[in-house]
């Protein structure tokens, strides 16, 4: 099958439709052996006990906060290039899942360093980067909310994602250097070579935030083709079939 | 060339005509700068401590309320309408008005940032240095603005949305900035700071005008 017939929102449609509940399963699979190795099977840590198992969370979702940042603007980068529409709308579809990852990794990093570092939050270099990006995604989710036209929304929210990437790296760069100048170096937690199952453990965790970002963006991504193609015949039938009445105009 | 000098003086007697308006946001970045000695203390090192990054947060925010009236009036006039279908590619009267913008709210902050340092007791060299540092980093501001202003062109609520899309931005900005006159009080040097801050400043020169072109385009059709 010619991958770039994916492109149409109509074939998407179906596509995705039958992939969902496949990534919604292996999410769930992954999770739980994650859980499983992270939480049962992997040795306590040697310097900070027990607390550290917080990264089995913690660190997926901060890559994963991360990855879909860059993953977006490259569906904003597309859609400003050649015009597709399921650019735009993979764009959307993505930024919650973006923004909800961003906070779980603030939210953990925050509960593991009461115990480790006695605070919850420090003006430490890469809490304060997510924290900046948890902003750009608001930013981006308050701007493509605004605008009522959804085609000047698609634009706008492209543009703004790719002006963002386009900071991000110097955003870091640039709350590395205010840290050092500021702070000293930080503590950093104990970076001893990680034993083979807690690594397996981080590693099945990311896995299934991949999976779970993928099943979520791609139900949401469904949602949007729907109401933004509602116009066209095959749409209208499949609002029709799935009978929810409402949405239906024409 | 001759549409860049005709926008860049249109603006610029604009925004004398509107001058009153002009003051209004110097007053708030003098007032903003004010507040901060009765919340938090007024003792002569406290004040020395915070006074560059107070100073450049003033400076943002007021920033942030000249922002809107970059683009609006022309918007709701037609004018930019008209200047969008002119044949003259949009990236020279974008470039011209963000430095009109610039030269009318930006240096004026530049020029009173002095009067402020003395408040906060930072010595003749640090004020100079903070002045400097604001020289570059205003315009960043400016031409970061101008494109956050173009996405939010008429929309509700546009001024608190504009201030969620470019404060984040401006991180680096404030980081270099400030720091400037942080790193020359600690007697580290300046060159680092200003050169980041002129990197950006031609970064953003360089890539900013097309992003608010393209931005403007979606707001007027």
């Amino acid at each position: 099958m010619n991958l770039f017939r994916l492109s149409s929102p109509q074939t998407f449609y179906p596509f995705a439709g039958r992939l969902v509940p496949v990534f919604a399963m292996l999410a769930a699979l992954c999770c739980a052996a994650g859980l499983a190795l992270g939480l049962a099977m992997a040795p306590t840590d040697a310097i900070q006990g027990e607390v550290y198992r917080i990264i089995f969370i913690h660190v997926p979702a901060a890559w994963m906060s991360m990855f879909i940042y860059l993953v977006m603007a490259f569906w904003a980068a597309v859609g400003l290039g050649l015009g597709t529409r399921l650019s735009f709308y993979m764009m959307r579809a993505l930024a919650p899942t973006g923004a909800l990852f961003c906070f779980i990794a603030l939210w953990t990093g925050a509960l593991w360093g009461k115990p480790t570092w006695g605070t919850y939050w420090a003006w430490d270099a890469r809490m304060t980067s997510q924290l900046l990006l948890q902003f750009l995604y608001f930013g981006f989710m308050a701007l493509t909310a605004a605008i009522e036209d959804p085609r000047r929304g698609d634009k706008a929210g492209a543009i703004l994602a790719l002006v963002g990437a386009v900071n991000v790296p110097v955003i870091y760069f640039s709350v590395q250097w205010w840290n050092t100048l500021h702070q000293g170096a930080s503590v950093k937690p104990g970076q001893s070579s990680m034993a083979t199952l807690m690594l397996a453990g981080m590693l099945v965790m990311a896995f299934a935030a991949w999976f779970y970002s993928l099943a979520v963006s791609w139900a949401r991504a469904r949602r949007i083709i729907l109401e933004r193609e509602r116009h066209t015949d095959w749409a209208h039938a499949e609002i029709a079939r799935s009978g929810s009445g409402e949405g239906g105009r024409r | 060339m001759n549409l860049f000098f005709a926008v860049l003086r249109r603006d610029l007697l604009l925004a004398w005509r509107t001058r009153a308006e002009l003051g209004v946001a110097l007053a708030f970045f003098v007032i903003v700068a004010s507040l901060f000695p009765f919340a938090i203390g007024a003792e002569t090192a406290r004040l020395q401590a915070v006074g560059a990054g107070v100073v450049w947060v003033a400076a943002l925010l007021a920033g942030l309320l000249a922002l809107p009236r970059l683009f609006a009036a022309d918007h709701d006039s037609g004018v930019l309408e008209q200047l969008l279908l002119s044949p003259e590619p949009p990236v020279l009267w974008v470039t011209a008005k963000i430095l009109a913008h610039w030269l009318a709210t930006g240096l004026p902050l530049v020029l009173l940032s002095p009067l402020l340092a003395m408040m906060y007791q930072l010595s003749a060299e640090s004020g100079g240095v903070l002045m400097l540092a604001l020289l570059l980093g205003t315009p960043v501001f400016s031409l970061l603005g101008a494109v956050c202003a173009a996405l939010t062109l008429g929309l509700h609520g546009a001024g608190a949305l504009l201030a969620l899309l470019l404060l984040p931005l401006c991180v680096p900005v404030l980081v270099f900035g400030a720091g400037a006159v942080s790193a020359w009080s600690a007697g580290v040097g300046l060159a680092a700071h200003l050169s980041l801050l002129g990197g950006g400043l031609l970064a953003a020169i360089a890539l900013a005008p097309w992003a608010c072109a393209a931005a403007l385009r979606l707001g007027v059709d």
